[in-house]
Order: structure tokens, then sequence, then C-alpha cells
């Protein structure tokens, strides 16, 4: 079947997770008061960034790594590192 | 004491495995790194590799080399919400060696790739990422990973680390990216079995088909869509500029379901069974976004270097022969015994002096003014269609009537000056 949602899409991927998150929301104090937009909830390709009306919730595990969140943000509010060595998304195909 | 290599290279992609090749070759020490679980994993492209800069590090490659299909035919789409005027070329020159392209799937692609250059003697690390360059007296001399005691030293550090180079901008050899030097590209991989792709494509077993959608496939945005061809299996994404998916409040995600249930589309795709999922940036600043490229004891080569080529699609080409002149300058600072940057500026005027630089120049505009000027895609794109449907309906208006009313219909909005203006400056962006 071809998928229809974002679900079903990070459905296909294999993740190597680690404990801990590559991407830092750093102040989210900032998002609540200067961000009624919330781009990032937006754009983001694998809707990592989900507002929890007081906070950021982060869905590290989702993350394809493509960076966009980091220069997107209006703020520069996110710090964005590589996941540790042989960790995050693993693409088998393209 | 920290072990020592003449060269490491950060990044396992077309750049990096080209550059690590060409250096091994000439029997240096080359440590190779790459973060993902082998080279390929964190690797995304559309999928359309060039014979010519490949062959040029790989003489008949494709004897061996894990490719799709030979590209006979590139299609070009200008899509609205009900239409589409399609031009292209078909080749059958294309379809035999030496070939001119071919559709590849990256994961399969860069692990062989790597091999050769593991063949030919670069040390080749995985599940490793490089978190810093080591300075020392103004002079890259090393990197620091994320291994324990995971310094490792080298003459000289080979950025490849990709269009989010955290390592150059690490050396201030650029700001951080602004959203309109980014496209953000979002694909799938669809099943579909062998002979389906070849009636609905109308190709041999061997022969494969890419089509450039532009227009509707964006909702108008300054962006475009593919849908390419392999053995049994199509690459469907699409991409706009991260300022315009901004812009627009766009969901790539959403954007990609919009394309793919697109009726110009979706009989294409019937049946299929989607695979992956991925999304990427692309480098799509061109010649104005390129950085410095060489300093003391280092070089950037591909995508980190933003060597992509928008409007053509060919980015890995210039990844891999940017690595290829990066090499050769390496081996030249090598013999020299200096690799300060004035002896690796080398590998600077090589990349000026190649197709890559002059073929970046060529656009520098154009991004800029497709992205200042939305009209383009917003307005004459749907004014294609309809021009080519008023011109081929037939109603019993005589032909010259019909060419009137197309002028002005496109003259009617924008007045005669505004369309010739428009007209001028897009030449001007692309000449």
């Amino acid at each position: 079947m071809s998928t229809k949602n974002i679900e079903e899409k990070q459905y296909l991927l294999r993740f190597k997770c680690d404990t801990k998150s590559h991407l830092t929301v750093l102040d989210h104090d900032v998002c609540m008061t200067q961000c009624p937009d919330k781009i990032c909830t937006v754009f983001c390709p694998a809707e990592v960034y989900k507002w929890e009306g007081t906070r950021m919730q982060v869905g590290y595990e989702g993350c394809h790594e493509c960076g966009s969140c980091r220069i997107g943000c209006p703020y520069q509010n996110i710090k964005w590192e590589y996941p540790k060595g042989g960790h995050g998304i693993v693409f088998r195909l393209a | 004491m920290p072990e020592k290599f003449d060269v490491i290279v950060v990044g396992a992609g077309p750049a990096g495995t080209a550059c690590a090749l060409t250096c091994a070759r000439a029997g240096l020490d080359v440590l190779l790194i790459e973060r993902g679980e082998y080279p390929g994993s964190k690797n995304v492209m559309g999928g359309v590799l060039y014979r010519k800069q490949m062959e040029d590090l790989i003489p008949e490659f494709w004897k061996e080399a894990p490719l799709e299909r030979p590209v006979i035919e590139q299609r070009f789409w200008v899509m609205d919400k009900e239409s589409v005027a399609s031009f292209g070329y078909k080749g059958l020159e294309w379809g035999v060696e030496p070939y001119n392209n071919f559709t590849v799937l990256r994961a399969k692609f860069d692990q062989w790739f790597a091999g050769k250059a593991v063949e030919a003697g670069a040390l080749l690390i995985n599940e490793t990422v490089v978190t810093e360059c080591l300075v020392e007296n103004g002079k890259v001399i090393g990197v620091r990973t994320d291994r324990p005691n995971g310094e490792v030293l080298a003459d000289v550090v080979v950025l490849a680390d990709g269009v989010n180079s955290l390592l150059s901008k690490q050396l201030g050899f650029h700001k951080e990216f602004r959203p309109d030097e980014v496209a953000l590209t979002v694909m799938e991989v669809i099943n579909l079995s062998k002979d389906k792709i070849n009636e609905r494509f109308n190709l041999e077993d061997n022969q494969g088909c890419t089509i450039e959608i532009f227009g509707d496939s964006t909702k108008g945005n300054l962006g475009t869509a593919f849908l390419y061809t392999n053995k049994d299996s199509l690459n469907i994404g699409v991409g706009t500029t991260l300022s315009s998916m901004i812009k627009a409040k766009l969901k790539p995600y959403e954007l990609l379901d919009y394309l793919k249930n697109h009726p110009m589309v979706k009989p294409l795709l019937a049946g299929g069974e989607s695979a992956e999922y991925l999304a990427h940036l692309i480098p799509e600043g061109g010649y104005h976004s390129v950085p410095r490229v060489a300093g003391n004891g280092v070089v950037v080569v591909g995508d980190a270097a933003q060597l992509v080529n928008a409007i053509h699609r060919e980015g890995s080409n210039m990844a891999m022969h940017s690595g290829l002149l990066a090499g050769e300058s390496i081996i030249e600072a090598k013999n020299r015994g200096n690799f300060s940057e004035s002896t690796l500026n080398i590998y600077r005027d090589k990349l000026h002096d190649s197709f890559i630089i002059k073929d970046l120049e060529k656009y520098k505009d154009a991004a800029h003014t497709f992205e200042s000027y939305p009209q383009y895609f917003k307005e004459y794109l749907p004014m294609m269609n309809q021009a080519m449907s008023t011109f081929f309906t037939v109603d019993g208006t005589p032909k010259r009537e019909k060419q009137k009313q197309i002028i002005k219909s496109v003259t009617a909005e924008k007045g005669r000056l505004r369309v010739l203006q428009d007209i001028y400056r897009a030449w001007k962006a692309v000449k």
C-alpha cells in the first residue's frame, strides 16, 4: 500500500535510537511567548516537534537529521547535533 | 599519542569517497570516517547519477556498480491542477555505452563506492561522529570523534560532512545558512513491478525515465518534484526552499501526498507499495553560498561546500568531481610537503577552473530571482497550461485569433510592459 499520512511514512523507517536526544530546545519560554506560529511543528518532515500547551515536545527518535529545524527556527532556539555514531535514522534504500 | 594519517576524510558520501579513493590510489594513508551504520545510511538523493564524473574515478563502473536503470528519457512537466504541459527528450544513444546517467538507490550505491576506496587502501571507520576539528596555531591538525580517546591527527582534513557541515561552520568558513539557501525535500520509494513500470513509462527492461515536475507539484512555490524509475520501484519526491515552506506553512509530507494523489501522477503509482520515506536538505544557495573551501590543513568538498546546480539537478556529480580535485591537490601538497592554505588553494583554483564553479556562476542569480518574484511559479506556469489548452482545443476559432486571445490573456492582467520585464529578468537569471 502507498502511505497516506506521516505516521504510515515514519513506520517504514528503521531507527537505532540513542537514549539521549540530539535535539534540544534551548528555551521553552521563547516558543511560548515569542513564537505564535511554532513553525517547526509545521515544516519538520518527521513531525518531531509537537507543542503541548506550555512546552515543545521533541520526538527526536523519529528525526531524519535533515537540519531544517536548526536553520528554520526563527529564534535560533534549537541546538542541533548529530546522534551518537551509528545511531539515529538508518536509510536502507535511497 | 593519537594516531596520524596523511588524510582524514569526514563523511563517506560521493565527495568524501571520491577524495579518499583518489588519495589512497596515490599511496597516501587515508582514514575515511562515516557517522552512519554504513556509507549511504544517512544519505539521500532523488536518484540520478551522472556517468561522466563517476567514470573519471572508476572507468566502466556501470559494469559492476549497483545501478538501477540507464536514463533514456527525460521529461519535464509544467503541471496545473488538472492538466500538464509536457516536453522532453528520449534517445536510444543514452541506453548504450557510455550512457549519460543512471537512476540509483544510494544506500546500495554508496556502500559499493566506499568499498572501492577501501580496496584502494583507505581505512573506513563507520558509526563515528567527528565532533570538531583540532586546531593548533591556526592550522587544522586532526579531528576529535565521539569515540573514547577519539583524537586522530592528519596533515589534511577533508570536510565532506554534507549539507549541514557543522564542521566548516565551526571553523568560521560560513555562517549558518538562511532558509532560502536550502531546499527541504521529501521522497518515497514505491515498489512496483518491473512490467508495470515498463508499460506505464513506455520502457524496456534496461531503460529508465525521469520526470521533473514544476508548478502545481509544489502548489506554485519555488521548487520541483520528481518521479524516477528504478528497476522495480519508483522514487517520487518534492521539495521547495525551506523559506517557501515556512512562508506557505506547508507540511512537506502533505505536499508529497498531494503530489501522489494528483490526477496526472496517481495512475503512474497505482498499486505501488511504499517502501521508504526520506527527508533531506539540498544546498541550493548556489554561487553566492559557496563558503571558503580551503584553509591551513583543511579543504571542503561536495554538499558541505554547497556545490549543487539546482536548475540542472546536478549535485552528486559535482560532489565526486570536487572530491577528485581535492584529492589531486592533496597529492600535490604532499609532494611539496606543505599543507598550508596557499598550497591547498590549488583545490580552490581547480574548482574555479572546472565546470562546477562555472555552472554555479552562470545561475548565480536564478534562485534569488525566482524567490523574489513568485509570479514565475505562481502565475506563468498555470498560464502555460491555459495557453496550450486554448491553442489545441478545436472550437472553430481561427488560430491567429487564438494566438491573440492567448497573448491578451497574459498581458491583460499584468500589462505588456510588466510581462516584457518579467521575461527579460528570467532570461538574465539563466543566460
